[in-house]
């Protein structure tokens, strides 16, 4: 469904923060792309949504196709009535505008009035908590909330392909189930495909289908979740698990670091 | 009753601060720059309406339909070749941008309709309206209408329409309102549009109370008050904001003034400003900025 061929990402015509990244979205599977800070997951949601422009960088090489057709080159708008919707780290809402402005907000494109009501219903049987505070403006929502909000805003573009930003950030673990349910059921009841960038790995792999590391800009591995899962060196340095899989004690920590793998 | 009838035109004379301040914060809300040229808005729209109908004959529908299409042009325009370039950049640079636009249009309409002042005619009998003992302006009544019209029209707009509604989103979040498909520059381009309208009537009221030059610019200096006071994103602000300005400039110059010599009418606006900030920093009803902790 979503193809990224080798694309190179440049800042400011200088700073070259992606050098070669592949991807392929398979349609209706959740596909996670993990990686620790600065290795540019952020960066790829930005290339594909069409947001790099707003930021001063480019897509210097390589394409991004989506159902067939490349995006790499279009306007954030067009990209949105395309059918993919990105859903910020940091949550991003609207402060000033209650819950339910947020959300017709999110369904801009949409020109049909009477569907984005029934969307704003819809969304809302996902996360009932927002029904609640609908009107209260959204920069006093809990974070948890908020998430819920950012999510439920990226759906009232009726996506095809939702693109997610570590919605795990910065919020209690019952919550971060509860968000994560709400991801699968979205797979499962709406058939959306999801791109899940996270950095709790563990999280991410237990509800993908496919995974992919990124590390310094490029994607260094690739695999079923479960098979990443297994992998020594995600475990090692993403799962916080020794090689014989328990989990890590201090008192027998090495004084070297495992060297990884996919260095060599 | 004398303080009866010094209230009165004092709150008509501050709805037409309102409905200039209301171009203020338009901008302000739609993309957080301070217009320095909206008070050169309201000139250009004084002189185009003026054109038409004293240059031209038309009768004043004609001529008001016509400067609405002209301001809503110019209003594109200025968005189109001026602040687009500029979206992203520091807000000073933008400031900067808006005080030059205002030198170039006073420029543009002396060279357009030439420099002598001219007064925008209304079809409206200047003898005063009496309810009961209080003495009205006729002139001022109509545009208290007027200024009451364009706050429904304008506040409907950002309240409840969509359009409204993703303006504000723009004004909250650049970055995700693209992510959401919404077309940043068409919008700012709306928002400058519906600055330049809210100018015409502004234009036409103030045409004809004082008189089109140059000099009418000068109003955009002296509803900065009124801006400041309201809040500069609160279009209910710049509505109340006016009203009270007005009221006290008016009850100044019938009280204060006297005692004084004169003067009051002038300076009272920015007392009452400053009192207001020193407790309300946002002013009266401006946004808050929201912070979690």
């Amino acid at each position: 469904m979503l193809t990224l061929n080798n694309i190179e990402v440049i800042y400011d015509n200088i700073i070259l923060v992606l050098k070669g990244v592949y991807l392929h979205v398979p349609e209706g599977r959740i596909v996670t792309l993990l990686g620790s800070n600065g290795a540019g997951k952020s960066t790829t949601l930005k290339a594909i949504s069409g947001l790099l422009k707003s930021e001063r960088g480019e897509v210097t090489r390589g394409s991004i196709e989506f159902q067939g057709s490349r995006i790499d080159r279009r306007d954030p708008s067009d990209i949105v009535k395309l059918g993919l919707a990105q859903v910020f780290e940091g949550r991003r809402g609207f402060e000033h505008l209650n819950a339910r402005e947020n959300l017709i907000a999110g369904a801009h494109t949409n020109r049909d009035w009477r569907q984005v009501r029934d969307d704003v219903d819809r969304v809302l049987t996902y996360f009932p908590r927002l029904g609640e505070r609908i009107s209260v403006q959204s920069g006093y929502l809990s974070g948890g909330e908020q998430q819920m909000l950012a999510i439920g805003r990226g759906l009232m573009s009726r996506p095809k392909l939702l693109m997610l930003d570590e919605p795990s950030l910065g919020l209690a673990p019952m919550l971060v189930e509860e968000i994560f349910g709400i991801l699968k059921r979205l797979r499962d009841e709406e058939s959306v495909t999801i791109l899940l960038v996270e950095q709790n790995a563990s999280l991410a792999l237990s509800i993908a289908d496919e995974g992919y590391v990124l590390e310094n800009g490029k994607i260094v591995l690739q695999g079923r979740a479960d098979e990443l899962g297994e992998n020594a060196d995600i475990k090692e340095f993403y799962l916080g698990l020794s090689e014989a899989g328990a989990r890590k004690s201090f008192r027998d920590v090495k004084h070297y670091r495992r060297r990884k793998r996919w260095l060599s | 009753m004398y303080y009866v009838e010094l209230m009165l035109n004092g709150l008509l004379v501050g709805s037409l601060y309102s409905i200039v301040a209301l171009g203020f914060v338009l901008i302000y809300k739609a993309s957080e720059v301070i217009n320095f040229a909206q008070g050169e808005f309201v000139m250009f729209a004084g002189y185009v309406i003026a054109f038409w109908i004293l240059s031209l004959d038309f009768n004043i529908v004609v001529a008001a339909f016509l400067a609405l299409v002209v301001m809503v042009l110019v209003g594109l325009l200025v968005e189109w070749a001026v602040l687009r370039h500029l979206i992203g950049r520091p807000v000073v640079a933008v400031i900067m941008a808006t005080i030059g636009l205002a030198s170039f249009l006073q420029g543009t309409a002396q060279l357009l309709f030439g420099v002598e002042t001219r007064t925008v005619p209304l079809p409206i009998d200047d003898y005063p309206i009496f309810i009961g003992d209080l003495l009205l302006n006729r002139i001022e009544l109509v545009a208290a209408v007027f200024a009451g019209l364009g706050f429904a029209a304008v506040g409907w707009f950002f309240v409840k329409s969509r359009y409204g509604i993703a303006l504000r989103a723009i004004a909250d979040d650049q970055q995700v309102s693209l992510a959401m498909g919404i077309n940043v520059k068409t919008f700012f381009g709306i928002a400058w549009a519906i600055a330049g309208v809210v100018a015409l009537v502004g234009g036409v009221f103030w045409g004809n109370a004082s008189g089109v030059d140059t000099q009418l610019a000068l109003i955009g200096l002296k509803v900065f008050p009124v801006v400041i006071l309201g809040g500069l994103d609160s279009i209910i602000g710049a509505l109340v904001a006016g009203l009270i300005i007005g009221l006290v400039e008016s009850l100044a110059a019938g009280f204060l003034d006297p005692l004084v010599g004169g003067g009051t009418k002038d300076l009272t606006p920015y007392v009452l400003m400053i009192l207001v900030l020193m407790f309300k920093p946002y002013g009266l009803f401006g946004e808050k900025i929201i912070e979690r902790v």
